[in-house]
């Protein structure tokens, strides 16, 4: 735990570590102080969660309030929740093929999400402007941090600081639609199974599509391997946007590598439990489900320069070649702008 | 000269619909109507035969009538009346077999139109989010009604093959709900408190009665201009509803109940005999099932009148309000917007998710 931050190119790119080194060690000094300090104050997060599964509409709908605002806009606030609640009571809205609940997910489970991305990991969001405000694209990011808890916040990030309130549809592995309850919120949040027919569909239909293909192996990396792409499955993703011809965006997650370190991984419990990984982190599953909680790194996402795949003629998606350079290129360049930004961090934490 | 159409599963609502509907039409002569028990209800001025497909009589039947169109719809997942599960699998599977059997010998028969269903999809969590006519079902339906839709189709694939002159329909429907449909799923909605498979919201499609009749019709009648009507399509009404959404717009409560409780419950009302709550309607209610309609829209040609949302709410009216009927609910929380000091009045959020 000691070296999470010592990024072994921090090395050969001796500018700015100077400068960098004498902050690092104090903060290496405070992090374990602060890291408890935040374990102990940041409980509330996970358990507000999981009970707010449940009850969602009101605990936040009156929690606006609270804040001093004038007396109109509360009464506002009132009638809209209201008016929410009463059409979830009744059934009265809609979802779309894929289960995507807009609503819920704009009014209930972002705001849920939106304390963790702000407050708990003070996400920096940069490049939203590659996104383009209307038709599909393919963002494709890396993966880690044990529990897909990057993915979420790259949702978060889209939604909240596109210009065009563009909405992200992930795409998940199977895994996912097989857990109860999970399967629900994916859905509702817009997830779909990553599999060929189903990202089509989403990118002919003209949305924004999340895709992380180096999958299990990407989040379920032991520690010692941060921050290193894995392979990126094999390809899929380059020839379904080739199909549809719809740019792919890069997408470089850093933070998201230390919420959990895993420094071990139960094979045994996995297989019996039918689960890829069973991660063994300095706190789970050690501590219980104190050690559930995810260590407060702070994360950056940036989304890179948009490659686009509508030049090629249409049997280019049948092209393997042509496939494994684009996809090496696409990680490369995520690979690339992990390593810039780990140089730019100033520590794990902060 | 006009067509004779022969249709079986006439003893049910929906097969005598399309038979009292089809004798209207102007091109259609004489409607022969093929079952095993007499129906209850009027066919018009169809003649009823009273034959089981499962026996050769059927072929009999087929070249006496000199019928040139064949609407097969007793391909169904519950028996009519006291029958057993294993009848209904016969009049599925060898019913149908006997029925490709006669056709493939008669040389009048030109068109057949064969009633199948979405079932054959199966319903997995490692499906795609939609099924289009080609997506191969990841998990192939282990028994019931699904597997006697998966072999009847195979039946009807290879007849296909052997009469290339005969135009061959199917159409696979979504769930069919209505005033009077009297499936599986229309019971199940029927019941007071819906038990429910916990931790999961299954995507449902409804097709409406009246939407079935229509496309049947489409499928036994010359092709329109601009489309084609042989094949395999799949049919469904625009839209998705949630099951958390179906229970809430009827009113009726819903119990999650684990999965593997489920599976229990349901293994002892089959063995029980009370109701055919099969595998696949707990898979259907665990992981639900969605099929894409541009084949329907572009190649059959037939745009639904209802979509799956308004057929719900005709199916919902026809079944009077249940424990807490929608209205009710709007109104207790139009109360409470109309309170003059919101307080602690939020308690029925405890069901919103």
């Amino acid at each position: 735990m000691a070296d999470a931050k010592v990024i072994p190119f921090d090395d050969d790119r001796s500018r700015g570590s100077a400068v960098q080194r004498p902050q690092r060690r104090r903060s290496a000094g405070n992090r374990r102080k602060s890291g408890e300090s935040a374990l102990v104050r940041e409980v509330q997060p996970l358990p507000g969660r999981a009970f707010a599964q449940d009850d969602v509409p009101v605990t936040r709908e009156e929690q606006p309030p609270q804040q001093p605002q004038d007396h109109g806009g509360l009464e506002r606030r009132i009638a809209s929740g209201l008016a929410f609640l009463r059409r979830r009571l009744t059934g009265d809205y809609e979802v779309d093929d894929f289960g995507y609940d807009e609503e819920l997910t704009d009014q209930v489970l972002m705001s849920l999400l939106r304390p963790v991305y702000e407050n708990y990991f003070r996400v920096e969001v940069k490049g939203v402007e590659n996104i383009p405000s209307e038709g599909g694209a393919l963002i494709v990011a890396n993966h880690s941090g044990t529990l897909p808890l990057d993915g979420l916040m790259m949702q978060v990030a889209v939604h909240d600081h596109h210009p065009a309130g563009r909405h992200l549809r992930l795409l998940a592995a199977d895994l996912v639609f097989m857990l109860p309850v999970v399967n629900e919120l994916a859905r509702k949040l817009g997830h779909t199974l990553a599999c060929a027919e189903d990202a089509e569909r989403l990118l002919g239909q003209g949305e924004l599509v999340g895709v992380m293909p180096e999958g299990f192996k990407g989040i379920g990396k032991p520690f010692s391997e941060r921050y290193k792409l894995q392979r990126f499955g094999r390809g899929g993703f380059v020839s379904t946007a080739l199909r549809k011809g719809t740019p792919i965006i890069p997408c470089s997650i850093v933070g998201a590598e230390e919420i959990y370190p895993m420094i071990g991984n139960a094979k045994t419990l996995a297989r019996l439990l039918g689960f890829p990984y069973f991660p063994l982190t300095p706190t789970f599953p050690w501590l219980g489900p104190l050690g559930g909680i995810p260590l407060p790194t702070k994360w950056t996402i940036q989304f890179g320069e948009p490659i686009p795949t509508d030049g090629y003629p249409p049997e280019a998606a049948e092209d393997p070649m042509l496939m494994f350079n684009l996809t090496d290129q696409v990680r490369e360049q995520i690979q690339h702008t992990l390593y810039k930004l780990l140089v730019q961090r100033r520590s794990v934490f902060f | 000269m006009g067509k004779v159409v022969l249709v079986t599963g006439v003893a049910r609502q929906l097969g005598g619909r399309f038979v009292r509907r089809i004798q209207r039409d102007p091109e259609v002569d004489r409607v022969v109507a093929v079952d095993a028990v007499p129906p209850e209800h009027h066919l018009g001025g169809a003649d009823f035969i009273q034959a089981d497909i499962r026996q050769p009589t059927i072929a009999r039947v087929l070249a006496e009538s000199g019928a040139d169109t064949v609407v097969h719809m007793d391909v169904t997942g519950t028996a009519l009346g006291s029958g057993s599960r294993t009848t209904v699998k016969e009049t599925n599977v060898i019913g149908t077999m006997q029925l490709l059997g006669a056709c493939q010998k008669s040389p009048t028969v030109k068109r057949l139109v064969v009633k199948s269903s979405t079932n054959v999809y199966g319903s997995a969590p490692r499906d795609p989010a939609v099924f289009t006519e080609t997506t191969p079902p990841k998990s192939l339906p282990s028994g019931g009604f699904a597997k006697d839709a998966v072999e009847v189709e195979g039946y009807v694939r290879g007849f296909a093959r052997r009469r290339p002159d005969v135009a061959v329909c199917v159409l696979r429907f979504a769930n069919i709900l209505g005033p009077t449909a009297d499936t599986p799923l229309a019971s199940y909605f029927s019941l007071p408190v819906l038990p429910t498979v916990f931790g999961y919201d299954p995507r449902l499609q409804f097709v409406h009665e009246d939407d079935v009749i229509e496309v049947l019709r489409v499928g036994s009648h010359e092709p329109e201009r601009g489309t084609l009507n042989s094949g395999t399509f799949n049919i469904a009404g625009d839209g998705v509803l949630l099951l958390s959404q179906c229970s809430r717009r009827l009113g009726r409560p819903t119990v999650p109940l684990l999965l593997p409780a489920v599976t229990w419950a349901g293994s002892l009302v089959r063995t029980l005999g009370m109701s055919d709550f099969s595998p696949e309607q707990i898979r259907l209610l665990t992981h639900g099932r969605v099929v894409s309609t541009d084949q329907m829209r572009e190649t059959l040609g037939f745009k639904p009148k209802y979509t799956t949302a308004e057929t719900f709410a005709d199916f919902a009216k026809s079944r009077g309000p249940g424990l807490l009927p929608p209205e009710a609910l709007a109104g207790a929380v139009d109360r409470i917007a109309a309170l003059p000091a919101l307080g602690g009045g939020h308690l029925p959020t405890q069901s919103a998710n």
